[in-house]
């Protein structure tokens, strides 16, 4: 019996309601998040991940209300993620109720910003999120590089260089998602999540590409992922957490059932 | 009117805390305070507390929390220590190469250490973050309606040893076996976040809010 591997749905929310990206382009409705979330919340998932999709400002101002609604009603941890460029940013999100916040491209820009962020809020409340793709060839030895802007552009940067030099900055946590798996549900990039999980001693979420539970297994065994995180399979009801986490036990994987 | 003051000291986010109180206890008073007065009229006091021991301890002196802990503790009103307010307590931290704490409680602050394995030799992240199982050593009335081996939220890189086997409420193990939770009359310690642990975590606050302090 050991620490648990958790289980985190993730909600994309753009404007006040959940919608998911498959492959960042084609988007449905999953409803109102606080709603969303609860659910999740009876249903024994581990820990929400909220992740802001809104462009505008006046969008950014329900965002904060939804998180604040979510936290009076959720009480386990909440990360919210998307549009966290300054330390002002994050004190609004922990303010609101968020437990942690997530910061994605101010990091590539700036990876000052993590240890700033990390020395004010305390390593605990930064997670990281790293969107990487694999560059290497079929034949080469494996290499995955930080993508940004859903993906779309490249930065010349090594995704297990970058997820070291964001831990010694201070990430306390790293989201690793994977662009080419992302909505295409057919499983993590093991190798990548495997190489970036060994490469830090901070716990990895993988992410991008779950189709199936056993894709949820994977992650964890093969790919070594301290969690899980999942969006579409939970949100049109594919399969539910107590599901995911009874087949994850039985696979012999550690779970808070 | 039941009061609950949840001392604010400017480390770490209290919403979750205060929020979590709100919903078990929705006929009390919850503040979120820094004011020694409210504290000391308060029925009950919550000291929370995140981030590196080397800054609560900065703050914790600078603005007399110090006093207020050492009053509300002396008082015999009921008192709850979470996380870092856990670690606060104790004598002394190996963090920040090495901080005196407030002795409340005999014993140690230490890290995880850099090479922490379990007992098949795998190695295991630090910070300890996530859903671990607590042994309840101790039978009170903070554990009612919890069940034995209930799964708590933790994070943190820090865990207590006590001295005194006879003050341990809980333990836990991750590499090393460690002291989770703390008792000794009024006074209530949990590493865990009782307020991020759904059912079991809000059930123990649950209890806090209407414990008496004299079983």
């Amino acid at each position: 019996m050991a620490l648990a591997k958790r289980i985190i749905p993730c909600l994309d929310v753009e404007n006040g309601r959940v919608v998911k990206g498959v492959q960042f382009v084609d988007i449905r409705d999953a409803g109102d998040p606080v709603e969303v979330a609860k659910r999740y919340n009876e249903q024994g998932a581990d820990e929400i991940t909220f992740l802001d999709i809104t462009a505008s400002h006046e969008g950014r101002e329900t965002t904060v209300d939804t998180v604040r609604r979510m936290a009076a009603e959720v009480f386990i941890p909440l990360t919210v993620g998307g549009g966290i460029r300054t330390c002002d940013d994050i004190r609004t999100m922990l303010n609101a109720g968020a437990d942690k916040v997530s910061i994605n491209t101010a990091a590539v820009f700036n990876p000052e910003f993590v240890r700033e962020a990390a020395e004010r809020f305390g390593s605990q409340c930064i997670v990281v999120a790293i969107d990487a793709k694999k560059v290497s060839q079929p034949g080469e030895p494996d290499k995955w590089e930080i993508f940004t802007h859903g993906g779309r552009k490249p930065t010349g940067l090594d995704a297990i260089d970058w997820a070291r030099k964001m831990v010694e900055l201070g990430a306390g946590e790293i989201l690793l998602t994977s662009m080419d798996q992302d909505g295409v549900k057919n499983g993590y990039d093991i190798g990548l999540t495997r190489a970036i999980s060994e490469a830090v001693h901070v716990p990895v979420i993988a992410s991008g590409g779950v189709g199936n539970l056993d894709h949820l297994v994977e992650g964890c065994t093969d790919g070594k992922a301290d969690a899980v995180l999942a969006a579409s399979i939970f949100h049109f009801g594919e399969y539910s957490i107590p599901q995911a986490k009874e087949h994850m036990r039985q696979a012999g994987v550690e779970v808070r059932l | 009117m039941n009061t609950v003051a949840v001392i604010d000291y400017g480390m770490g986010n209290l919403h979750s805390v205060a929020k979590a109180l709100e919903h078990v206890a929705p006929d009390a008073r919850v503040l979120v305070t820094n004011d020694p007065q409210q504290v000391r009229e308060a029925d009950r006091v919550l000291l929370p507390g995140v981030g590196a021991i080397r800054d609560c301890m900065a703050e914790i002196l600078r603005q007399g929390v110090d006093r207020e802990v050492a009053e509300a503790i002396a008082s015999g009103k009921p008192f709850l220590g979470i996380c870092v307010g856990m670690q606060a307590l104790m004598q002394h931290s190996e963090e920040n190469n090495g901080v005196d704490c407030l002795g409340h409680f005999d014993g140690q602050v230490k890290f995880f250490g850099d090479d922490l394995r379990d007992a098949d030799g795998e190695k295991l992240k630090v910070p300890h973050m996530g859903w671990n199982i607590v042994e309840q050593t101790l039978d009170h009335p903070l554990w009612a309606g919890i069940d034995n081996g209930s799964r708590f939220y933790f994070v943190h890189s820090y865990y207590v040893k006590a001295d005194s086997r006879a003050e341990v409420a809980a333990t836990c193990e991750y590499g090393v076996e460690f002291d989770v939770a703390l008792a000794r009359d009024n006074v209530f310690l949990t590493q865990f976040h009782p307020e991020k642990s759904h059912t079991a975590g809000l059930q123990l606050l649950k209890n806090f809010m209407s414990w008496d302090a004299k079983s």
